[in-house]
C-alpha cells in the first residue's frame, strides 16, 4: 500500500508541507517496499481556484490510499474521499516523523474536511 | 447615459456618493446596485421592492450511465471545477465559469446543462428613483452573472448610476463594461492612491473614461489631486472629512439630509461628466 505525504523537498527529511492544495508536493512512500518517490504539486501552486480538487487528482492517480497532511478542504477532502483515498491530518515537523507515527498508528483518519475553503 | 461610481478599495464611500447624486439630479435616475456580494445602496434609499426574480447560470451535469471515465472534461476545464479520479468526474459548480468546454470535449455526449440559482435580483422604487439591485446568494462565489443581469436594465435613455462592487477584478469590470463614463471615489491614503491606480489602469485598458472623487480629504492638496494632475484625469470633487458626513452614512441617512451644500457640487460633477461624455473626451 502506498502513502502520501505533503512535503516541501524530496527527501525523508524534508518540513511536512501543511497545506494540501498548495503543497510543493507529495512524498509517495510504499509502505511495502519501503521506498518513495517525489511528485511535483507545482502546476498548481499558482492555481487561481480549486487547487485542492487538482491536488486531489494528482494524488489519486500516483495510487495513493492515505494522505498525510497538515490540512485539507472540503472539496479537495470530497473528491479524496470520492477515490477512497484516507486523510490523516497531523502536526509532525517532517515527513519521516510523519511516517513513524502514521507507521505507529498514532493517526486517525479524519471523518471530514479540517478547514474551510475560500469558497464556502 | 450610463455613469458607474467604483473604487478600487472599499469602503470609500463609494455607495454613499452613488446615492447622493442620484438623489440631486434633477432629471430621472435609475440607480443599479451591482456590489452583489453586499448591496447597501437600499439602506439609504428604502425603496419598495416591487419584484424580483431569481439568476441563474447553467452549470453541466454528467449522465454517469453514458460517461467512460476518460478525464478528457476534467483536463480542459481551466477553472479546476472538475475532478476526475477513476469514476465518473466530480463537479465542482460553484467553480464553473459556464464556458461550455467540457459539454463539447467530451466523446460520449455525456454532459449536458442545468439551471442552477446564483443570486437574486430586485427591482422597485424610492420617491421616482428607480431601482435594481442584485443580491448573491450566500456561498455563491460567482458574482458575474448576477451583476450582468442587474446591468440588463441599464439605459441611455435616463440617467442610470451603478454602483460598482470594489476591487479591480471580474466583477468591477463587469459592472463598468459599456459605461460612459466612471468615477472612481477614493481617500487622500497611500492604499486609496495605490487602489485607484490599478482602477484607472483596468479603465485605460477597457477604454472607459473615468474621473476621480476624493472623499474624507483634510487637505485639498492631497496625494490624490497631485496624481490626477500628472496623470491628466479629471478631479471633479474634494468632500471634506466630516463628522456629520461620516455619522449620516454610518446610520443609513442619505449625505443631502446632512450636508445640503452638496446637492448644487453634485450636480456640477454631473453637468461636468455629461459635457465629458458628449465632447468625447478620454
Ligand atoms: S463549463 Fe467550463 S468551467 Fe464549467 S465545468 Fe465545464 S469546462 Fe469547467
Ligand atoms: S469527458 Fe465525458 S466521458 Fe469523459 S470523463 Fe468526462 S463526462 Fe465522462
Amino acid at each position: 500500500m502506498k502513502i502520501a505525504i505533503t512535503t516541501t523537498g524530496d527527501s525523508l527529511q524534508a518540513p511536512l508541507d501543511m497545506r494540501f492544495g498548495r503543497a510543493v508536493g507529495f512524498l509517495i512512500y510504499d509502505l511495502d517496499k519501503g521506498t518513495a518517490e517525489f511528485v511535483s504539486n507545482s502546476q498548481n501552486l499558482n492555481a487561481a481556484q480549486g487547487a485542492g480538487i487538482q491536488a486531489a487528482q494528482t494524488l489519486v492517480a500516483t495510487g495513493a490510499e492515505g494522505l498525510i497532511t497538515g490540512h485539507c478542504g472540503p472539496k479537495a477532502f470530497q473528491v479524496l474521499e470520492a477515490a477512497g483515498v484516507a486523510v490523516f491530518n497531523t502536526r509532525a515537523a517532517n515527513v519521516d516523523e510523519a511516517l513513524t507515527l502514521y507507521k505507529k498508528g498514532d493517526l486517525t483518519a479524519v471523518a471530514s474536511a479540517d478547514v474551510e475553503g475560500h469558497w464556502t | 447615459m450610463k455613469i458607474a461610481l467604483a473604487s478600487g478599495k472599499g469602503g470609500t464611500g463609494k455607495t454613499t456618493m452613488a446615492v447622493a447624486l442620484a438623489r440631486a439630479a434633477r432629471s430621472p435616475v435609475r440607480l443599479l446596485d451591482c456590489d452583489v456580494e453586499g448591496p447597501n445602496c437600499h439602506l439609504f434609499i428604502k425603496p419598495v421592492l416591487e419584484r424580483s426574480e431569481i439568476v441563474t447560470v447553467s452549470v453541466p451535469v454528467v449522465d454517469k450511465n453514458l460517461c467512460k471515465p476518460c478525464g478528457k472534461c476534467a483536463e480542459i476545464c481551466r477553472f479546476n471545477a472538475i475532478a476526475s479520479i477513476k469514476l465518473a468526474p466530480l463537479f465542482f459548480p460553484e467553480l464553473c465559469h459556464a464556458c461550455g468546454g467540457c459539454i463539447q470535449v467530451c466523446p460520449e455526449n455525456a454532459i449536458g446543462e442545468i439551471q442552477r440559482d446564483v443570486g437574486l435580483l430586485e427591482c422597485g422604487s424610492s420617491d421616482g428613483l428607480e431601482f435594481i439591485q442584485g443580491r448573491l446568494m450566500i456561498g455563491e462565489a460567482m458574482a458575474t452573472p448576477v451583476i450582468k443581469a442587474v446591468k440588463r436594465y441599464q439605459s441611455d435613455e435616463l440617467l442610470t448610476l451603478i454602483d460598482c462592487p470594489p476591487g479591480t477584478a471580474c466583477p468591477f469590470a463587469a459592472a463598468v463594461r459599456g459605461c460612459d463614463y466612471v468615477l472612481l471615489v477614493t481617500e487622500p491614503t497611500p492604499f486609496g492612491l495605490h487602489d485607484l491606480k490599478l482602477a484607472v489602469a483596468t479603465l485605460r485598458r477597457m477604454g472607459i473614461a473615468a474621473g476621480v472623487i476624493v472623499n474624507r480629504c483634510v487637505d485639498r492638496d492631497n496625494m490624490i489631486a497631485a496624481y490626477c494632475r500628472e496623470e491628466n484625469i479629471p478631479l471633479h470633487l474634494q468632500v471634506p472629512e466630516q463628522r456629520r458626513i461620516a455619522e449620516a452614512s454610518s446610520r443609513g441617512r442619505m449625505l443631502l439630509e446632512v450636508a445640503p451644500e452638496f446637492g448644487s457640487k453634485l450636480r456640477e460633477v454631473l453637468q461636468m461628466v455629461t459635457e465629458r461624455i458628449s465632447g468625447g473626451q478620454r
